[in-house]
């Protein structure tokens, strides 16, 4: 087995402001997308027009951080056009890498801008040596995103199996579910998280207060929670929702809890089992957030290669609902 | 318009409010104004994000002190004056929370969706409207509060500082309380 390598700090921004954040913060690389349907956070208001992106690319490479262009959702069929588009786009300005889910658009990638690396999204959900190996095969991977689903030692074991860089998520959103395949928001509010990327669209939510303080969640027209006045909150999406279901008495959490995965414990296990990048989760989030999180990566990742005791810096104030877990990093049963 | 309900997390009104300004509305107005218009001019690129919302009127209730704020982030007809609490104007979305959180959102130390998660930030209304908002604020190259700041002088930028230390202070006992 190969000495570990110093993982790249992967970091989100969903604004040109985020993305200065980040760089001045010490992202190695920072992962953003368009304001279309090519970006599974297609949410209003946040994004990067091209000449947006342009200037950004040109501040991050000035600053020595790489640029990777999420284009991670997956065409209707017969309607690929603006993902080939966005992918020229990208080459155009000089994106480091395009971050992909779909198979057409990895192999448009390949066949007209074979010198762009091609990352393969979470939303690919692609976690067996033999799903990697397509990819890589097939299309030229040269880097796997895993899904959330994974321990430390699957991990170790999948690194030393398969010929690509993999890059596991180390704090933010639990969303885990089957990622790419999750088809909650399109039953409620008719737009597709995979497609249009937009997961619980803020238009289709809404929040009412009761006299007593507390607080119902509503997506379309639906009352996804009701949080008590002295409860903490979480997104509005389906899979943290509260649901009468037979298997419990009153409202439960059916898919996920309101929680946010924080791996920060975890980085020197990371690190040993071989993992090439750390991804930071959030471009919904505001520069706040990017900096504070960015900034305390940074020191930990630092510390650890240096050999010395990590500074983890407390940031369950950042987390959703006030929660924090090392998920199925740390064991299948993280609930 | 949105309904009006009561915070009780976010209760406790004006009094003991330490910066509760004394001003009439007559003379704070024209402040404020001036505070949009150059916000405004320094970012012209921000109102790109609201999309259709940059017509809308925004409600923003410091839940601590005696009067709210009333914006219509419109650059083609700006609008930014402080409203009576008894009187509130229609608006399409209301974002409320204790002055010093609102502030230090606007100062970008604080992440709104973690003072939402703790129930310190209260949309009501339309949330995409807020969103975009959000986006918009978060988006300027200067933070809006120090831009505040500047434009009154050695005056304004103690003023911010005083204020950044009352927000950390707070922030810490909260974190203490915790």
């Amino acid at each position: 087995m190969n000495a570990p390598v110093k993982p790249e700090l992967i970091c989100p921004a969903g604004t040109p402001a985020a993305l200065r954040s980040a760089v001045d913060a010490g992202a190695d690389a920072v992962y953003c997308g368009y304001q279309n349907a090519t970006n599974a956070r297609n949410f209003v208001g946040l994004n990067f027009t091209p000449e947006e992106m342009e200037k950004s690319i040109r501040y991050a490479h000035d600053g020595g951080t790489k640029v990777l262009i999420t284009l991670n959702t997956f065409p209707p069929s017969g309607n690929v056009q603006l993902w080939k588009d966005m992918v020229d786009l990208s080459a155009r300005l000089g994106a480091d890498a395009c971050i992909v889910a779909d198979i057409a658009v990895a192999a448009y990638i390949q066949k007209h801008h074979p010198d762009m690396r091609i990352h393969l999204s979470v939303q690919a959900a692609a976690s067996s040596p033999e799903a990697i190996e397509y990819y890589v095969r097939e299309f030229g991977v040269k880097r796997v995103v895993l899904p959330r689903i994974m321990t430390v030692s699957e991990i170790r074991g999948l690194v030393e199996e398969i010929p690509c860089e993999v890059e596991t998520f180390i704090f933010g959103n639990h969303g885990l579910m089957v990622e790419g395949r999750c088809s909650l928001t399109n039953y409620v509010t008719g737009q597709s998280t995979n497609m249009d990327g937009a997961c619980s669209p803020a238009a289709c939510v809404k929040y009412e207060r009761a006299e007593d303080g507390s607080m119902s969640t509503i997506l379309g027209d639906y009352m996804i929670d009701r949080f008590g006045p002295e409860e903490t909150a979480g997104y509005p999406t389906i899979c943290k929702g509260r649901y009468k279901c037979d298997a419990r008495d009153g409202g439960y959490y059916a898919f996920e809890e309101p929680i946010s995965l924080n791996a920060s414990t975890m980085l020197p296990e990371l690190i040993n089992a071989g993992v090439h990048a750390f991804k930071i989760e959030g471009r919904q989030r505001s520069r706040a957030y990017v900096k504070k999180v960015v900034a305390a990566f940074r020191e930990a990742v630092d510390s650890i290669m240096a050999g010395e005791e990590p500074k983890l810096a407390d940031l369950v104030a950042l987390t959703e609902g006030q929660k924090q877990t090392e998920g199925a990093l740390k064991t299948k049963k993280w609930r | 318009m949105t309904s009006e309900p009561k915070s009780s997390r976010l209760s406790g009104g004006p009094v003991g409010f330490p910066f509760a300004p004394p001003l009439p509305l007559f003379l704070l107005n024209p402040i404020l104004k001036r505070i949009v218009h150059r916000i405004a001019a320094q970012n012209p690129d921000m109102f790109d994000r609201l999309g259709p919302h940059r017509h809308a009127y925004f409600l923003i209730d410091p839940v601590d002190m005696p009067l709210m704020l009333y914006l219509r982030p419109d650059p083609e007809a700006l609008d930014f004056r402080a409203v009576n609490r008894r009187a509130l104007p229609p608006h399409v979305a209301r974002i409320s929370g204790k002055f010093l959180d609102l502030l230090t959102l606007m100062d970008t130390e604080q992440d709104g969706d973690a003072l939402f998660f703790s129930r310190d930030l209260i949309v009501t209304g339309d949330t995409e409207a807020v969103v975009c908002l959000r986006n918009a604020l978060d988006d300027v190259d200067e933070p809006i509060a120090e831009s505040v700041a500047d434009m009154f002088g050695a005056p304004g930028r103690g003023a911010l500082n005083f204020l950044r230390r009352a927000a950390e202070n707070a922030q810490k006992r909260k974190g203490a309380s915790t």
